[in-house]
């Protein structure tokens, strides 16, 4: 039996990539797999006992080193901010390509701390920084420097001892260009350096608490429960700049989907599952029930949606206990169209990121599929026709065609960069100024008025004769024969619009990246968790894969 | 040093911000990457050609004929640069254009570079003493070194050149012969075994 891709039309609205959650595809879970067999290394541990100075991590395989270097700073309270616009952190880091000499580690200490404002070099690969959770921090030295392990239930509420506010990569402040290091093997799935950053911070945030309460309490303090640390992992606070990121790298966004689009149908296409992996399917969903119960949220948009998942995913672990068959031919389909039919789209894909957790031979194949070359699709194919382009308008748009620009709520909000921090921000066209420096990231309104210029000029008309009049709208007939070729790499849905929840474009790239418990603090920002449950790097030799539902 | 994300961001808003449209903006943001990724002053160039935009006039060509004449002042070097990347498949019956006046004239080489790997042929830019050879986007040849910003230049040619070998008959079979000798003379029972060996190819 032949199931077909999901319909982008479908998929790739807000709503629906607003609800897609960590799966094995997802990056932070990929980059466990291809490093747990790198030798972890703490190299340089040199804190004072208030826990401020530098400390060395890496991962190491034959000739390749990657270094982690961490700054630990005094900063006062009314310092410490997660906006953008802060200029000091508890904490700033570095991954270094190599072995980072002196000399690297002079020029680092006076570069990493400014972030923004310092200059990285081409041995530098990732750059972050952050700021501790005062209250989970002060809480976790005090009952440590006191021999006693701390409020397991104030730790599991907040989740993490540090949390990030940006990790850059990519050539950004002079950052190694990808091209530079695009070809090593261990580095075939996205974001894959940004995910080892993290992760080595996370150990540094165990590392430095353990260090600061013992010096505080020398003769009677204990070291955190390897256990409690597997049960933190890293904060972050993400804003709108993730939003245009993925506007503006269509093909990339594109292999992300289909990747996952491709799991579930092949998933759905296997006539007979064994025992084995019904039961690990089945022990997944009900373990992962505590990371819904657990995920704790003031804002009443997310309220809403873990209570209708919690419900729906109860109701889908009845179905398969009560009234269902694993031993019908092509279960995962019959699963996904009960789930298509009786669920909401939070819990439908909730369930196809769990429906992966058994078929490592499915997924695995399809991680390295999710980079992209994107400078190959760049050039406009302008030999093509104004009726090529027209076709290929009506049939990857058709619901974006629909949209009638000309109304006020479907054109209220743009989006531009803001002039002091260079981060991209969201405003109310006919409240605030600037709309006339508008980023192109209205892409629905744009598709649509190419659709109409090309209704006035002749079919047989070639684009390069079309580009001479309408140079407006190159941006956009880019991206038209972008997404004949890769269905996926638009959303179809109106970026501009009144009703726009800015967040669900957060989500979508957020689950890619692996975190759980979004945790929206307006529409525009939220506040995630990485790595939490994740093996320590000392466990990462022999670890369970099914970490996330487990631990 | 920038990076050349860096270098593509900037020249991308550098360029929207003086009036040409986001599509464009994107094609230099992508363009000015390559010829500083090439060795060539790239963002030297654009800076200057843009600072001098607000002081002086500049003609869009918009569509390329065989030659070329500008009425009064030197072509943009973006428009001309992106009307070439667009309109080549057309173009390269021409064999060669010509250009009465350019501005920047080193602006248009990623143009014709990424021009190059589109037809697949080479492309031969002249101007004054100055050539270059664009090799299918992969690298940009030429005897000039110190173009660090050339502010105008008259009598521009573009040539496409027909796939054909840069080496004689002889030179080939010369070398040919040496590889010759890599080679082991086959016996009798080697041949029997070879594919095919032992059918009848009427079959």
């Amino acid at each position: 039996m032949e199931v077909k891709l999901r319909n982008p039309n479908t998929i790739m609205k807000l709503s629906r990539l607003g609800s897609f959650h960590q799966s094995k595809l997802s990056f932070l879970r990929s980059f466990l797999d291809e490093f747990k067999d790198w030798e972890y290394k703490k190299d340089l541990f040199d804190l004072d006992k208030k826990g401020h100075g530098i400390a060395i991590y890496s991962f190491k395989k034959k000739d390749r080193v990657y270094s982690l270097v961490c700054f630990a700073n005094k900063i006062n309270d009314e310092e410490r901010s997660d906006r953008v616009i802060a200029t000091k952190w508890d904490a700033a880091f570095t991954l270094h390509d190599g072995v980072p000499g002196k000399q690297d580690i002079e020029r680092l200490r006076n570069e990493v701390p400014r972030q923004e404002v310092g200059r990285l070099s081409y041995k530098e690969l990732t750059l972050s920084r952050a700021n501790k959770s005062v209250r989970v921090f002060n809480h976790v030295v005090e009952s440590l420097s006191e021999g006693n392990q701390p409020d397991l239930q104030l730790l599991e509420k907040v989740g993490y001892l540090y949390r990030t506010t940006a990790v850059y990569g990519s050539g950004k402040f002079g950052l190694a260009d990808r091209f530079r290091i695009k070809n090593r093997e261990e580095i075939n799935g996205p974001f894959r350096l940004e995910m080892m950053l993290v992760y080595l911070v996370r150990q540094f945030t165990f590392d430095q608490v353990n260090h600061v309460a013992r010096f505080r309490n020398p003769k009677v303090a204990v070291n955190l429960d390897p256990k409690i640390c597997k049960k933190l992992g890293i904060g972050n606070s993400t804003g709108l700049g993730m939003a245009p990121f993925i506007v503006n790298h269509p093909t990339l966004l594109n292999n992300w989907i289909i990747c996952r689009e491709t799991a579930l149908k092949k998933i759905r296409e296997i006539k007979k599952v064994n025992p084995d992996e019904v039961e690990l399917f089945k022990k997944s969903v009900k373990n992962s029930i505590k990371n819904i119960t657990s995920w704790n949220t003031k804002n009443e948009y997310q309220q809403k949606k873990i209570t209708s998942l919690l419900e729906n995913v109860k109701k889908f672990l009845k179905f398969i206990e009560k009234k269902f068959s694993f031993g019908t031919d092509y279960p995962f389909n019959e699963i996904y169209l009960w789930l298509e039919n009786e669920t909401c789209e939070e819990c439908i894909e909730y369930i196809v990121s769990i429906m992966m957790e058994p078929f490592d031979d499915i997924v695995k194949p399809l991680i390295s599929q999710m980079s992209s070359e994107e400078d190959q699709y760049f050039n406009i194919p302008t030999n093509r026709t104004v009726e090529d382009l027209r076709n290929i308008i009506e049939k990857r748009y058709p619901d974006i065609l629909r949209i009638n620009f000309k109304k006020k709520e479907n054109k209220k909000n743009f989006w531009f960069i803001s002039k002091n921090k260079e981060e991209p921000r969201y405003a109310d066209r006919f409240e605030e100024n600037g709309s006339e420096l508008e980023q192109p990231l209205a892409i629905a309104r744009d598709v649509k008025k190419l659709h109409e210029q090309l209704l006035i000029y002749k079919n047989s008309l070639t684009i390069d004769k079309f580009l001479t009049e309408n140079s407006d709208l190159r941006h956009v007939v880019r991206r038209a024969f972008i997404i004949e070729k890769f269905p996926y790499s638009e959303i179809q849905d109106n970026t501009i619009g009144e009703k726009v929840v800015p967040i669900d474009m957060l989500r979508l790239k957020l689950s890619f990246f692996g975190a759980l418990k979004f945790d929206p603090r307006s529409d525009k920002w939220l506040r995630i968790c990485m790595f939490q449950g994740a093996p320590l790097p000392q466990e990462l030799k022999n670890y369970d894969p099914q970490w996330v539902y487990n631990s | 040093m920038k990076s050349l994300s860096e270098i593509e961001t900037t020249s991308k808003r550098a360029s929207r911000a003086v009036g040409f449209s986001w599509g464009i903006a994107e094609e230099v943001g992508k363009s000015i990457r390559l010829i500083e990724l090439f060795g060539f002053a790239g963002i030297k160039n654009l800076n200057k050609y843009y600072q001098s935009r607000s002081s002086e006039k500049f003609e869009n060509l918009n569509l390329i004929s065989k030659n070329n004449n500008s009425n009064q002042f030197p072509y943009c070097p973006i428009m001309l640069g992106v009307s070439f990347l667009d309109q080549v498949r057309t173009l390269e019956k021409f064999n060669n254009i010509t250009f009465n006046k350019i501005s920047y004239p080193l602006l248009i080489l990623p143009f014709l570079s990424r021009s190059s790997e589109i037809i697949g042929k080479k492309i031969h830019l002249k101007f004054d003493q100055d050539e270059f050879l664009l090799n299918f986007n992969v690298s940009i040849s030429s005897n000039s070194l110190n173009l660090d910003s050339l502010i105008s230049t008259s009598n521009v040619e573009i040539s496409f050149l027909e796939n054909k070998d840069n080496f004689t008959d002889l030179d080939w079979k010369s070398l040919y012969k040496l590889s010759e000798e890599t080679f082991v003379e086959e016996t009798d029972s080697s041949k029997k075994d070879a594919a095919g060996a032992g059918l009848t190819d009427n079959d």
